[in-house]
């Protein structure tokens, strides 16, 4: 044997030590980009953040004045969206969950949303676009904004549904019905409250990525700049990614501030959801009975 | 083939005038889509007001006994079922039943004490609320009652509200037991109760079934052959989803019949 | 007697709610289509494959914007794919439990993060970076795409293939160890090819967001529609199909070619996403799926 037993372990220590090097190297890659967006994002964004800056409207070819219609367009397209993929996607997780027997029906709905999941929001847009604006003729609206942003974001919530629910004991299952229970009642008393933050999670995952898009609001409901809040559905709206968008590409001589300032606010509102979603599943983990 | 005892049963000695029968299972063969502890053609009576014993090595089908008993069996993949459960002289298996009223009737025990994740009092008042029962008394009441049938009154009369996890294991299958009795069930069948309990426990749980048999019917899986002989008032021996044998409690251990059943009760196998 | 009909209201509720998905996914095809296939009438078919996007003169080309999602694609899978499964095997199998409890909500935080603002800093940041660094005419680059997007696409990856990599049973890395292994060679000689199937599905899942990805690659890619003809065009301006519609579908009569046309690259992008993201979860078909793998 050419090199002795020791030279070779020496060998395969370096080797080991300097892949784990390259995965951290790798890790840190990956992960230390994050604290620099945010430092650079809430350095030179939070001073923007004046009172006067989220409380009015655009002034100046949008240059100056505040955001506030889009924080609030933002807000609205959320909340209409949260109403509708709610019910049914929770809905639709229980299905799959408890309901659904093992059989073809149950596996292309399966198939379905891995679909609804792949499709690019950009395509949502278009199919909004088509759908909601033109054949319902709800034109450039809350409306329409609010229902692409929903089915986009069904699979998400009919995913985290199912699995929160599967993730509660089947032995529940079996003693409430061996005392009585039918399938709605062991549904809606155990698996229901002790799957709630789980499919808590899952919504506030899916606002905060809804909350973040451009693309299907595009064509469905935003508009660069409206004089007045919306006061009906059917009106369009401004919206917070799209203004970010138009702030920084399309208006000539825009004020850094402004442009950090709408991105600071995006991305705390993001940071938010995603502070909240953390602690509820955190706090459910602690206080999990099983 | 199993040495099979006819249907109708006739037991060792006529059962005491007293003594009426409760179940009678007529024929049942079950068979699940994986093929594991199936029933094959058995029929035997289950009297009221009496400890009933169904023992036998592991897999033999005893679980799946006694859930055909309150349907539990629905929650599976059955591939085949076939014979009759008569309660009270009406099928249980037919598939009119009110199934959910049946399992209202016959309450089960499950082997690992399973609280459900809520307080003790809402344990034991679960299945009061499926039944639709709102009087608040009503379910206090039976809160009571029910834990001082299941001897676990004294124990958590003053932590009715902590979770029921907060219990030890011996406490919390009392809990199972108290949340069963409080339905008022007619049956009460027990699937190896005591097999993670500690032997003061399972003493307790032992002398519950004791006091119980006076109001109950139960019908129960032990897990041991002890277990099996301190208890039974009637017993049944149960090998490969077949009975072998049934008799009065005493009767069996001392004299059993079959020499299969003197293997497993010397405990030459196991 | 109103629980059994509530039963089986809840029962027809749910399943409707369950079967709306299949819907929704007819629902969005057909009108993709319907507003996509005029334009194989409108525009003839030799122009479609042309080489040339110029919608200004009727001219609709494909070929230059398919390539441009090709291209920047390639790039971004290129850098997330190792980066990606690099710190999905770090956060699996060599990170201490501290480190792992302050990598995994960071990778959840990179992928929450909306794709315009990653736009909007690839356009202040790392263009300019691209344009001192490289000495181009202009940081807004394929490479710079590829960049931004590769790095968006690994929480992705990150996520789906670590799910995988801890799903490999204990059992495997303790007999390796056992037999004299070192962690390193345990890692890539058993665990990484234990959870291979789900690695490539991460993969798969990362390309396909990447391929998708519409507003950071507008922003940052230069929209200039042109047929990248040597390796050197990757640091020259391009534009993918998604930019394309995103940029465009604003300014378009509707019914006019133009439009109908972009729907169409709508269904190639519905096509050719959903065939990566299926190939990618069939590999491995598991009936849990993690929500932020269909998230990011």
């Amino acid at each position: 044997m050419k090199s002795s037993v020791p030279a070779r372990r020496r060998r395969r220590q370096w080797t080991q030590r300097a892949g784990f090097a390259l995965l951290t190297l790798a890790a840190v890659v990956t992960t230390a980009p994050i604290v620099l967006i945010v430092a650079v994002i809430l350095r030179r964004g939070l001073a923007a953040l004046t009172p006067e800056f989220l409380l009015t409207f655009p002034t100046n070819g949008l240059r100056s004045g505040g955001i506030l219609p889009a924080i609030l367009g933002t807000i609205l397209l959320t909340f209409f969206m949260t109403l509708v993929v709610a019910p049914l996607g929770i809905a639709a997780g229980i299905y799959l969950a408890h309901y659904a027997p093992d059989n073809r029906l149950t596996r292309a709905i399966r198939v379905a949303i891995l679909n609804l999941a792949g499709i690019p929001s950009v395509v949502y847009g278009l199919f909004g676009l088509a759908f909601f604006v033109i054949f319902f003729q709800m034109g450039t609206s809350i409306l329409a904004g609010s229902l692409t942003l929903a089915i986009m974001t069904l699979p998400v919530v009919i995913t985290t549904t199912e699995e929160a629910l599967r993730s509660v004991p089947n032995s529940f299952h079996v003693v409430s019905v061996s005392l009585g229970g039918t399938d709605w009642q062991t549904v809606r008393r155990i698996l229901l409250p002790q799957g709630l933050p789980g499919i808590l999670t899952g919504v506030i995952l899916g606002v905060e990525r809804a909350a973040g898009e451009t693309a299907p609001i595009l064509f469905t409901a935003a508009a660069v700049y409206l004089p007045n809040l919306p006061t009906s559905p059917l009106d369009p709206t401004m919206a917070l990614p799209y203004h970010l968008y138009v702030v920084s590409t399309q208006v000539p001589s825009m004020p850094a501030e402004v442009q950090y300032g709408t991105a600071a606010v995006l991305l705390i509102l993001v940071l938010l959801m995603n502070v909240i979603a953390t602690i509820i599943r955190s706090r459910a983990r602690a206080r999990r009975h099983w | 083939m199993a040495s099979q005892i006819p249907f109708p049963f006739i037991a060792q000695q006529p059962l005491p005038p007293t003594q009426s029968t409760k179940i009678v299972i007529e024929h049942l063969t079950l068979v699940y889509s994986d093929g594991h502890e199936s029933l094959r053609d058995i029929s035997l009576t289950v009297p009221s007001r009496a400890i009933t014993v169904l023992f036998g090595p592991a897999g033999g089908g005893k679980s799946t006994l006694l859930r055909a008993i309150n349907r539990l069996n629905d929650l599976t993949d059955v591939k085949r079922l076939s014979g009759h459960i008569w309660l009270d002289g009406v099928d249980t298996l037919d598939p009119a039943t009110d199934v959910i009223a049946l399992r209202r009737r016959v309450g089960m025990v499950f082997a690992r004490p399973v609280v459900l994740p809520m307080s003790v009092r809402q344990n034991v008042m679960y299945g009061l609320e499926l039944a639709g029962q709102h009087d608040r008394r009503r379910l206090s009441d039976a809160v009571h009652d029910s834990l001082e049938a299941a001897a676990l009154w004294d124990e958590v009369h003053d932590r009715l509200d902590e979770p029921a996890t907060s219990l030890s294991g011996g406490q919390q299958q009392r809990l199972c037991l108290a949340r069963v009795l409080a339905l008022e069930p007619e049956v009460i069948l027990l699937d190896e109760p005591t097999s993670g309990l500690d032997p003061i426990s399972t003493e307790k749980v032992e002398a519950s079934l004791q006091a119980l048999k006076a109001r109950y019917t139960i019908v129960l899986v032990p897990h041991s052959v002890q277990q099996a002989a301190r208890t039974a008032d009637h017993a049944a021996f149960i090998l490969d989803g077949a009975l072998i044998e049934y008799a009065p409690g005493r009767e069996l251990f001392v004299h059993p019949r079959d020499p299969r059943t003197e293997d497993y009760v010397e405990g030459r196998f196991g | 007697m109103s629980l059994a009909w509530r039963e089986r209201m809840v029962q027809v509720a749910v399943r409707v709610a369950g079967v709306s998905a299949i819907a929704f996914v007819l629902v969005i095809f057909f009108f993709l289509i319907q507003q996509g296939v005029p334009a194989l009438i409108q525009v003839p078919l030799p122009d479609l494959l042309g080489g040339r996007w110029y919608p200004i003169e009727d001219t609709f080309g494909l070929v230059p914007i398919v390539l441009g999602s090709l291209l920047v694609t390639l790039g971004a899978t290129v850098i997330s794919v190792p980066l990606g499964v690099a710190t999905a095997v770090f956060i699996a199998e060599v990170a201490p439990r501290s480190v792992r409890e302050v990598l995994k909500p960071f990778i959840e935080i990179l992928a929450g993060l909306p794709s315009v603002m990653l736009g909007f800093l690839g356009i202040v940041a790392l263009a300019p970076e691209m344009y001192r660094r490289f000495n181009l005419p202009t940081g807004l680059t394929a490479f710079t795409g590829a960049l931004l997007l590769g790095w968006i696409a690994i929480p992705t990856i990150v996520t789906v293939a670590e799910d995988a990599l801890d799903a490999v049973p204990r059992a495997y890395r303790d007999g390796a160890l056992a037999l004299g292994a070192s962690r390193w060679q345990t890692i890539w000689r058993v665990t990484l090819p234990a959870a291979r199937g789900g690695v490539l599905t991460a993969v798969m899942l990362g390309i396909g967001r990447a391929f998708g990805e519409t507003m950071a690659v507008m922003m940052v890619t230069g929209n200039a529609a042109v047929i990248p003809r040597s390796l050197g065009a990757l640091f020259q301006p391009v534009r993918t199909m998604t930019a394309t519609i995103a940029a465009e579908m604003g300014e378009v009569a509707s019914g006019s070619a133009h439009y109908h046309v972009l729907f169409l690259v709508g269904i190639l992008l519905f096509v050719i996403s959903l065939a990566v993201n299926l190939v990618g979860a069939s590999v491995v078909f598991r009936a849990r799926t993690r929500a932020e793998r269909i998230l990011s």
